[in-house]
């Protein structure tokens, strides 16, 4: 049983390699949910990471406060502050 | 995000030093940072400032001139750079400060198709205006990679709005699923490929094998919302 593409494509992201052992035969009904890469640019943007090169000077929350002006979208996080000199990636959600 | 950026940072930094040395005894010095050592976080920082103990993974001096040299620290997360190169002056006798950092990896996140706020920027610009949304669709990257570096499950459609509505995973609605331990951390996804939820393995993967029932996770975030798959309980 193959799995959807997108799926082997999580692991291919950053190389991770740990295969997959099957328990049951299953299929998805295409009534439900989206596959993530058919996801729409509406639904792209409330789940989506950037990664970000932020530039030296604004803090990593100065940042992620322009980014979520910018897409105009409730919730954005970061991966960590430094200090105000380099960067963080930013999820708009 | 802190559950996929935990995982490990790389940085690279420009420490100058307050006197001249020769490559070698700084090669010596700075190797002596590698490995457990302990770390009170700087005046100003956002912890609170007490002795901590940090792994640093690897420390390279990778080129000096003059007093300045460029340093390649790959560290647990919490472990300050800024004190890396004050202790290192302490060491060498006579001090050092950090001139410039960067962070160039944080978790599974690299350098590699980093993008500019000015590249978002015309991004949103071209798909607002010109309709053109092929680079937004370039720069956002699905969620789901946030998973990536982390033992999977699948779970059924069934399973999903259970799950999105507080529910454990159970072993009957496992369809597929990566190896781990007991007390890893999993990422639970659909057969679409879609991100469920994060938990902690009660059980490792071997046990889940022979399971026919009981709670495979103990979940910490639901990241799908409710009502997107249909309500399989009664």
């Amino acid at each position: 049983m193959n799995f959807y593409g997108f799926i082997y494509k999580i692991d291919e992201f950053c190389s991770y390699d740990n295969p997959w052992k099957i328990r049951k035969e299953e299929e998805t009904s295409e009534k439900y949910g989206v596959y993530p890469d058919k996801r729409n640019v509406e639904q792209l943007i409330k789940n989506s990471i950037i990664n970000l090169d932020k530039p030296p000077g604004p803090t990593s929350h100065e940042v992620a406060f322009w980014v979520k002006k910018m897409f105009n979208v409730n919730k954005v996080g970061h991966g960590g502050t430094l200090e105000p000199l380099t960067w963080g990636g930013v999820i708009p959600r | 995000m802190s559950y996929t950026t935990n995982a490990g940072k790389e940085y690279v930094c420009v420490m100058q030093v307050h006197c001249d040395v020769d490559e070698k005894t700084l090669a010596e010095v700075v190797k002596k940072f590698e490995g457990e050592i302990y770390q009170r976080p700087p005046v100003r920082s956002s912890v609170k400032r007490r002795l901590r103990i940090r792994r640093v993974k690897a420390i390279d001096l990778m080129e000096v001139k003059g007093r300045l040299a460029l340093l390649r620290i790959e560290s647990e997360p919490g472990t300050y750079m800024r004190k890396i190169c004050h202790d290192a002056g302490i060491l060498l006798g006579c001090g050092a400060h950090m001139r410039e950092l960067r962070r160039t990896r944080s978790g599974i996140f690299t350098e590699k198709g980093l993008v500019t706020l000015q590249e978002v920027s015309e991004a949103l610009y071209l798909w607002r205006n010109c309709k053109d949304e092929s680079e937004l669709k370039r720069i956002l990257l699905p969620m789901e990679f946030a998973l990536c570096g982390m033992p999977k499950i699948i779970v059924d459609d069934m399973a999903v709005n259970a799950i999105a509505y507080g529910a454990q995973v159970m072993a009957p609605g496992v369809v597929a699923y990566q190896k781990f331990n007991k007390g890893d951390l999993v990422g639970v996804i659909t057969l679409k490929g879609e991100g469920v939820a994060i938990g902690v393995a009660e059980v490792s993967s071997e046990e889940l094998e022979n399971m026919e029932k009981g709670e495979v996770t103990r979940l910490k975030r639901v990241l799908i919302p409710r009502d997107v798959y249909p309500k399989a309980w009664k």
